[in-house]
């Protein structure tokens, strides 16, 4: 073999951070072939996929909407992700959040004034929160997996949601429909722009994001997680609890998939329906790697996600592409990030005849 | 009439708790071999949908069996070349891969949406299948669901009486001590992964062909993740991951029967094998089995051979 494998002295930040970029261009060349095999003619389909939803203003506002959740959900499970605590539960904290916040929302249907939408929000975060300590708590005492836990939570509280809006809480007005009200205009977000559904989350979710960057870089808290995550038997010598950063990780992540969850039933849906997102929770995960674990990183790869979900409906207009290609894309891209990880920590040299020294 | 209905119920015990039982003794075996697929839910849905196309396609539910397995153990084959080649992250691995397999079967199954498809023979054992009620219940069921049970038993008996299997505890155990004694660490792990992703493709096919005869989209709604959960509350051993499965089978069917009886929404019992599987792995993990919980000690750990 001329070729032979070795660990780099050190991780490559140069690397680490054009990964990203490599796995997009072979996700976009595996997604030519596919397309392809569909039938499909590839160019036009990639056009429409990944072009097409950044051409007008509004599509930009469209990708807003979507990278919002997507940024908020993803920067807390970062946190917990660098501690090697693994929330896949966000779906189901985001789901729990909402049911927290449209809870208020139809409490007070007959009320206006301007505490309601605050409300809203700490009842969702809250939720979240309780939703994100059930996995937490079975951790830290009994030494349950917390992904198995946080997983089952998603159907159970998808089922819950589904309990409440098919019964008490079904709109009387609503043709049976299974659908709350909808939220009156005190717990509505209001909107940035007229003419888009940009709303004020977003700017909320862009201000937590700074303070998550500031929150890891700049802070103990921030130093402590990653010495947990990357080295535990340092974090154990200076003393840093596996428990408290288990229990941060979650308390952290349940509240922002809470607040995202608000967002969204506040938001472009404006009530509470049985499926409330396409999955936000889930694609979370994989913005959050894409992103490198890193807040600005991640609002990037918000807004490629983004581009996948609204690239896949005008792809499924224009072309027949069905939805779930949507879903192969986030994957593959997925696959492709964490093949390309191997450059960051190995790399290939060439085993040449002479005893070469290695240069550190 | 009594008789009749015993038949019934536990008949539809053992066609629930199949598919897991498959996905369960095959991650089984990768588990003790130290390696973590979490893509077990997307193996599955990938085995539902190839084993539907394809019995449809060819009409022949042994093709699309084969294809099933073929199809699980190919997804399984992404998640070996990432985690044991690349040293990937295992649970990132196995979490993109479930993602991967949920649109990728739903993207491959979108033709087959409602169509149906010829039911599973009914493989009735001469003369055993005649007693009465456990004649139908043990001996009239189709194949696969005998190919389960003597999955678990070659699985016991691989672990514990075979040298390979021995080598397969070895490497799970400590897979740098494996090493230095010459066990193909690398290889193993790629053998056993393979097994895994072929298991948890026929309990799909079983799915698709037999409980619930149609595709569907996600229409394993988590079975993978309680298979991933029945093998830590079988504390990695082949006849309890089978007892485990059963009781799970049994919630599935109690909570179907209960919606009949008692005047809940739907929803409440839909939740109980999600609870059930958090509740038991609480239990089994607080509880005074607590020392003899046996996971691997090199579970989940990357291992990469010196060279």
């Amino acid at each position: 073999m001329p070729f032979k494998m070795e660990p780099r002295q050190e991780v490559s930040r140069t690397v680490v951070y054009a990964t990203p970029v490599l796995a997009v261009l072979l996700t976009v060349i595996s997604g030519y072939f596919l397309f392809l095999c569909l039938g499909l003619s590839p160019a036009t389909t990639l056009y429409h996929f990944l072009i097409s939803p950044t051409l007008t203003f509004y599509g930009w506002s469209e990708l807003c909407v979507k990278a919002g959740p997507l940024v908020l959900i993803a920067t807390g499970l970062a946190i917990g992700f660098r501690a090697n605590v693994w929330n896949i539960g966000a779906e189901g904290q985001l789901t729990f959040g909402a049911i927290g916040a449209g809870g208020i929302a139809l409490a007070f249907w007959n009320e206006s004034g301007l505490w309601i939408l605050p409300l809203m929000c700490l009842a969702g975060i809250l939720g979240g929160m309780i939703y994100g300590a059930i996995p937490a708590l079975l951790k830290t005492r009994f030494g349950v997996s917390e992904i198995l836990t946080s997983l089952m939570l998603t159907y159970v509280s998808t089922l819950g949601l589904g309990i409440l809006v098919y019964g008490p809480w079904r709109d009387p007005q609503g043709f049976n429909f299974p659908q709350t009200r909808m939220f009156t205009d005190s717990s509505l977000l209001p909107l940035i722009l007229d003419g888009t559904r940009m709303h004020v989350g977003i700017l909320v979710t862009l201000a937590i994001s700074l303070a998550a960057w500031i929150l890891m870089t700049r802070t103990i808290a921030g130093f402590q997680v990653k010495v947990v995550g990357e080295a535990p038997a340092a974090a154990r010598f200076a003393g840093f609890s596996r428990n408290r950063t288990i229990w941060m990780s979650f308390l952290v992540s349940g509240a922002g998939a809470g607040l995202a969850g608000t967002f969204e039933a506040a938001g472009p849906v404006g009530q509470l329906v049985p499926h409330l997102t396409p999955g936000y929770g889930f694609t979370a995960i994989i913005v959050a790697f894409l992103g490198r674990l890193h807040p600005i990183g991640i609002i990037v790869a918000g807004f490629l996600m983004a581009i996948s979900y609204n690239g896949g409906e005008i792809a499924q207009v224009e072309d027949r592409l069905p939805q779930a290609a949507t879903g192969v894309f986030q994957g593959m891209l997925l696959f492709y990030l964490l093949a390309c990880d191997f450059l960051s920590r190995y790399r290939l040299r060439r085993i040449s005849a002479r005893r070469e020294v290695t240069p550190s | 009439m009594i008789d009749e209905s015993i038949v019934h119920i536990s008949s539809a015990v053992i066609s629930a708790s199949t598919p897991l039982l498959f996905a369960a003794t095959g991650e089984l075996i990768v588990e003790r071999s130290g390696v973590l697929n979490l893509g077990v839910e997307g193996m599955m849905l990938m085995g539902a949908v190839t084993g539907f196309a394809t019995t449809v396609t060819t009409g022949s539910p042994v093709l699309g069996i084969l294809a099933a397995a073929a199809a699980g153990a190919a997804l399984s084959l992404v998640f070996a070349v990432l985690t044991l080649t690349l040293m990937a992250n295992q649970v990132a691995t196995g979490l993109a891969l479930t993602i991967f397999g949920i649109g990728i079967s739903a993207l491959l199954g979108s033709g087959f949406v409602g169509q149906p498809v010829p039911a599973l023979p009914k493989l009735d054992i001469p003369v055993l299948s005649t007693l009465p009620v456990i004649g139908p219940v043990l001996f009239g069921q189709d194949g696969l669901v005998y190919l389960s049970v003597v999955m678990t038993a070659g699985s016991a008996w691989f672990l514990k009486r075979t040298h390979t299997g021995m080598k397969l505890r070895a490497i799970g155990e400590s897979a740098q001590s494996a090493h230095s004694l010459g066990l193909p660490v690398i290889r193993m792990r790629y053998l056993a992964t393979l097994y895994g992703g072929a298991a948890a493709g026929l309990g799909g096919a079983f799915l698709s062909l037999s409980y619930t005869p149609m595709w569907m989209e996600g229409m394993t709604s988590g079975r993978g993740w309680i298979a991933l959960a029945l093998v830590v509350f079988g504390s990695w051993r082949p006849w309890r991951v089978l007892a485990g499965a059963y009781l799970f089978g049994g919630v599935t069917i109690l909570q179907l029967h209960a919606q009949g009886v008692v005047h809940l929404p739907a929803q409440v019992f839909s939740m109980l094998p999600y609870l059930a599987t958090i509740a038991v792995l609480t239990a089994i993990s607080a509880g005074p089995w607590r020392g003899r919980l046996t996971a691997p000690a090199d579970l989940g750990k990357p291992f990469r051979p010196p060279v």
